[in-house]
């Protein structure tokens, strides 16, 4: 497998740069005094430490579109919270260029107390939106949702389905440079992960650069040009996407 | 929004997650003030009184107060215009404990967002201390319009110490808010150690009692001491700016209260920028610890 860390300082149209990224998660056994106490005298081991990802180095051109895949655990999602700043790597550097933003979680900032119009633009801001940026998309987002009738309502009163569609909705609106997609086919019925999907396609087209975590692999293999397999926090194939499924599915 | 890197080569790039801490926050104010109207809107909702019960809390402080401390304590006959003196103590030292309170546990309160979003962190103590803020102007409209009843009539000076104590307590409960905010994200044990600061801050300034009464007592270097909590400085100030021009000169303030105003002032900045400190080593573990 190449390492792509030599060609960093030459690449210019690149987007996303991790190199030699090490993160180690430290699980704290007690969590009070007295546990700490009878541990230390029992002589059980305080804490204990594990490598979520080990030395994991690899460039996304700008543009691209790259599937990050692996098991339950493998450490891809550690990967994309990494890229998008929410965890920091305990050795190695990672770069990114532009702005970011994630479909982690989508609905995470949103409050069921406020309608859906304050959650719009509450969400919109939280992902790094300017207020002339939210008026400008704001009839963009609830089409796109279809919920124009409920726009008004508190959020708590929506069901799970207008929720999850209203937080999709935003999140894919927002202005980026690299976009961090997390299990989306989680969402809604099928015509609107299908609609989903269209846009996701749009923003590559017009030159995002695109990171897809799933499990679904044939819509992976569909959307992304490259893929990423992660094995036991190391990588252990990155190449066509196809072929990276591929080896997926042999596992 | 992050910073840049130093090598030519790596031009444009950012480090994701390390923001320049207070400075993003000035950044994204129109987030800021979202996240402080979401505050405002939901806090009370839900109840029948909504808003009025931040009334009603220091209210029902205040009666306390007055009836043990003016009444059966008999400061009410010693001090003149005393109600109007423990008002403005009580209302001053209430937006510090609310600020402080908040922002400590903003982090925690916002812990769902942390671990999936990034954002400026900074923005959760900041917004709970001008949600304080908030809650805190009418009541100095009341005590505003109660003192005009009582012919205030302030020079210009005092009515600045009003701006530099309200300046004052809001930097210091952000900063200790950072500090202890970041703290309390490995150990809750810290929310618990800022309920007992909450509790000792009314007794460590001259809310309930004259200043005079504690110069009776201690030694000169104690008062000194005493003198450089930022919270007695704003105390002062609140009285030298709404309680002493309604006494007619009868009323007796602290001395130097203007320098120790200044060093008030510097003492909370300095705690403003330890917390930052702090909050800037610890914001690393914030994600995987909530």
């Amino acid at each position: 497998m190449p390492r792509t860390s030599d060609d960093v300082a030459t690449s210019n149209s690149a987007s996303i740069i991790v190199d030699g990224v090490r993160k180690t998660f430290l699980f704290r056994h007690t969590h009070s005094i007295k546990e700490t106490v009878i541990a230390a005298v029992r002589r059980k081991p305080l804490a204990s430490t594990f490598d979520a990802l080990k030395d994991v180095s690899f460039t996304i051109q700008q543009g691209e579109s790259v599937a990050l895949l692996g098991f339950n655990g493998s450490g891809k999602s550690t990967l994309l919270k990494l890229i998008s700043g929410v965890l920091r790597p305990d050795a190695g550097a990672i770069r990114t260029r532009g702005r970011v933003a994630g479909l982690i979680e989508v609905g995470a900032g949103f409050h069921p107390d406020l309608s859906g119009r304050e959650n719009i633009y509450l969400n919109a801001a939280i992902l790094g939106m300017s207020k002339s940026e939210i008026d400008e998309r704001f009839d963009d987002i609830v089409a796109f949702s279809e919920i124009e009738k409920f726009i008004d309502t508190e959020v708590k009163h929506y069901s799970s389905g207008m929720f999850l569609r209203l937080a999709f909705s935003v999140a894919i609106h927002t202005e980026v440079d690299i976009l961090l997609v997390d299990e989306i086919l989680s969402v809604g019925d099928e015509p609107f992960q299908r609609k989903c999907l269209d846009r996701i396609r749009e923003l590559h087209q017009q030159g995002k650069t695109l990171v897809v975590v799933s499990h679904d692999l044939d819509m992976v293999a569909r959307l992304c040009d490259r893929g990423i397999l992660v094995d036991q926090g190391t990588l252990a194939f990155d190449g066509d996407a196809t072929e990276a499924v591929e080896r997926m599915r042999a596992r | 929004m992050s910073r840049t890197t130093d090598s030519p080569s790596l031009r444009g790039f950012v480090e994701p997650g390390r923001g320049a801490g207070l400075v993003d926050v000035f950044r994204r104010r129109y987030l800021l003030s979202l996240l402080v109207r979401k505050e405002v809107q939901v806090r009370y909702r839900g109840s029948v009184l909504g808003w009025l019960w931040s009334y009603v809390k220091p209210l029902a402080q205040f009666i306390v107060f007055f009836l043990a401390i003016g009444v059966f304590l008999r400061l009410n006959d010693a001090v003149i215009n005393f109600p109007i003196y423990l008002f403005s103590g009580i209302v001053v030292i209430n937006v510090f404990m609310e600020a402080f309170g908040n922002a400590t546990r903003s982090l925690v309160d916002n812990g769902a967002l942390i671990k999936k979003i990034y954002l400026p962190r900074e923005l959760f103590p900041v917004s709970s201390s001008i949600v304080a803020l908030i809650n805190f102007l009418p009541q100095v409209v009341i005590l505003f319009v109660v003192c005009l009843f009582f012919g205030w009539s302030p020079q210009p000076l005092q009515v600045l110490g009003i701006f530099l104590a309200t300046l004052i307590v809001l930097t210091l409960a952000t900063g200790l808010g950072m500090l202890f905010g970041a703290a309390n994200v490995s150990f809750r044990d810290s929310q618990n150690f800022v309920d007992l600061i909450i509790m000792v801050a009314t007794w460590a300034s001259p809310v309930l009692y004259q200043i005079s009464q504690v110069r009776d007592v201690v030694p000169d270097w104690a008062l000194v001491l005493y003198q450089l909590n930022p919270l007695t400085a704003a105390v002062g100030l609140f009285h030298a700016g709404f309680w002493y021009p309604t006494t007619d000169g009868r009323g007796e303030l602290q001395e130097n209260l203007y320098l120790y105003g200044v060093i008030g002032l510097v003492v909370s900045l300095l705690a403003l920028a330890l917390g930052q400190l702090v909050f800037r080593r610890l914001e690393g573990r914030f994600a995987q610890d909530l």
